[in-house]
């Protein structure tokens, strides 16, 4: 028995054999998702490669968060032909409104530790922060997956990533994965696994894990993994029914390479238009003019994200001029944020909240800037017309330098307003 | 197989919303429709220099971003032949070999834009013949060059029978 790292643990349980880094496998998946942004839907590839059904349906999850509520018919429709394909085959539908998928499927307690988990979307690497690996796939790959119960995998090489210090306040795991994204470059992690360890993560809350196992595949990797630990075996009770074991890498398991950060001094972290890699201080930025704001996301639209953007407009209202646009990542979000109090401050500093979904970060609906205009925004994104529009410039940031920077008018270091 | 085409040269880190920006994707189901905004937000004018058996020469990182499969499925629409590419994001590196879009891992900085490029995905080899520029490609995993073999992973389920080839320890280590 060679010691293997977490990836190669997961990979080795569900193909029935050791797996090494460099393998090809084909492994049993645990969970598939499958949302209403694909061309083609992963339910009509399912078909057209001549399947009739899904092989266990309960392991299934259709997802409505892409264009919610339906912008056109076109998008209605295939709402429709999703829900009817649930119905029939006896698999899991999230309605619009229950949230992005990489938010809402943990909160609902269908990600387990040491599932193999495969979506329809790259930022499938999010689910990571429940120490499985998850890692997105195409409508074939998908289609496959659905039919068969499993998929093939080239068993990934691992980096690890070791977290230490504390940022200050006003810095978050927004800032934290940008600042990764900064150092290690958007493919030095091709095709790799990364494993999260350190002080620093021990001390992350869950939402600010789920943010930076999102970033894994800005930096090109297959899958981000955090390990399992008190914080994350709370945040799951009441989630999950019956017994789970976390994964941990073996010791002596062979990484490729590790990197060391220490997170203590970080300042908040900025990514310019339109590259989520060029990423700089927020001083370098600060006073650039901002017509519009948008926090939500899954990068940064959790609690910890709509909280931190309360804090910083408590008592103060957006710049005249600038507009903001708040969208809850799930339902969860939203009740927890309505019970706080969190969306009453944001509605009272003039932010306009749009149902929990993907929208704006994708230029679908609810919120496509003008052209010229500068945006900051909490998303994973920035390319040039991401949010709908290519005379747009947006900048990427933590929910508190979004917000600061509505209550300013421009580009604002949260650590000001604090 | 053996591919020849003109190479569109395009740079590092070329992400699937600039091979299809969302807005154009989720407006409708009809992939081959979307053929004049390819590469809109990249070059707005390159959609309309491609012609069938025209070939992609990219930089680092090709097709980083979405999983969005209608980004392959929008190159080979357009009539692309293969992308180079000196490394691929792995969600298009996958993709594209699933709807039988060639795809070769080598060193493109010799390539320009204009270039005739003569690719052999079995031998792993890319040559410009009129200038003698003779490139070594990363050759395709077996599995890979399987399904790409059958024109995607339709065919090849076609052939192996509903599918996928379990594969032999130690077969990849190439």
């Amino acid at each position: 028995m060679a010691a293997l790292t977490i990836a190669e643990r997961i990979l080795s349980r569900r193909c029935g054999r050791e797996a090494h880094a460099g393998e090809f496998v084909v492994a049993e998946v645990d969970v598939m998702m499958a949302h209403d942004g694909n061309r083609p839907l992963v339910i009509d590839t399912l078909r057209e490669l001549g399947f009739a059904k899904p092989r266990r349906p309960a392991q299934l999850f259709l997802v409505l968060d892409h264009a919610v509520p339906p912008p056109t018919a076109v998008v209605a429709n295939i709402h429709d032909r999703m829900r009817a394909f649930a119905e029939e085959h006896g698999s899991n539908l999230l309605e619009e409104g229950e949230g992005v998928c990489h938010i809402a499927l943990p909160e609902l307690g269908h990600v387990r530790p040491g599932d193999l988990v495969v979506g329809s979307d790259s930022h499938t690497t999010t689910l990571g922060a429940v120490n499985c690996l998850a890692t997105g796939m195409g409508s074939s790959d998908m289609a496959l997956a659905a039919a068969k119960g499993e998929v093939w995998f080239r068993v990934p090489e691992t980096l690890r990533i070791v977290l230490g210090g504390a940022p200050g306040p006003g810095v978050d795991a927004k800032d934290v994965a940008q600042y990764l994204i900064r150092r290690l470059g958007l493919h030095r992690s091709n095709y790799r696994s990364l494993e999260f360890q350190g002080p620093a993560v021990a001390q992350m809350s869950m939402d600010g894990r789920f943010t930076l196992a999102n970033a894994a595949v800005e930096l090109g990797a297959k899958c981000g993994i955090f390990p399992g630990d008190a914080v994350l075996r709370s945040w799951l009770e009441g989630r999950i029914e019956g017994r789970f074991e976390f994964v941990a890498p073996d010791p002596g398991a062979v990484y490729e390479e590790s990197f060391e950060f220490d997170l203590g001094g970080l300042a908040p972290q900025v990514a310019r238009p339109h590259s989520p890699g060029d990423v700089v201080d927020v001083g370098e930025v600060e006073g650039t003019p901002v017509q519009m704001v948008f926090i939500g996301t899954c990068s940064a639209g959790r609690l910890d994200d709509l909280r931190a953007a309360a804090r910083v407009l408590e008592g103060r209202s957006l710049s005249p001029g600038v507009r903001m646009v708040v969208a809850p990542g799930s339902a969860e979000v939203y009740h927890s944020a309505l019970r706080e109090g969190v969306i009453e401050t944001l509605v009272t500093a003039g932010a306009c909240i749009v149902p929990p979904g993907c929208g704006p970060c994708a230029g679908i609906a609810q919120g496509i800037p003008a052209d010229g205009e500068n945006v900051v925004s909490s998303g994973p994104r920035n390319f040039r017309g991401r949010m709908g529009n290519p005379e747009a410039n947006i900048f990427l940031a933590s929910a508190a330098t979004a917000a600061a920077s509505a209550y300013v008018g421009a580009i604002t270091d949260p650590r000001r307003l604090l | 197989m053996i591919i020849e085409g003109r190479a569109h040269r395009v740079g590092d880190d070329v992400n699937t919303d600039y091979i299809i920006p969302a807005r154009h994707k989720s407006r409708t189901e009809d992939i081959a429709s979307l053929v004049p905004v390819l590469f809109e937000d990249l070059d707005p004018t390159l959609a309309s220099r491609i012609r069938p058996g025209d070939l992609v020469a990219a930089g680092h990182n090709f097709g980083m971003g979405s999983s969005r499969e209608t980004a392959p499925r929008l190159l080979r629409a357009a009539g692309i032949s293969a992308v180079l590419a000196a490394s691929f994001a792995r969600i298009f590196f996958r993709n594209a070999v699933n709807v039988g879009l060639p795809v070769v891992e080598c060193d493109t900085s010799q390539i320009a834009d204009g270039d005739v490029v003569l690719v052999d995905l079995e031998a792993g080899s890319a040559r410009i013949p009129a200038r003698g520029v003779e490139i070594k490609a990363h050759p395709l995993p077996p599995l890979m060059l399987e399904i790409l073999r059958s024109g995607g992973i339709k065919g090849y389920l076609e052939a192996q029978g509903r599918s996928v080839r379990r594969p032999r320890k130690g077969e990849d280590r190439v």
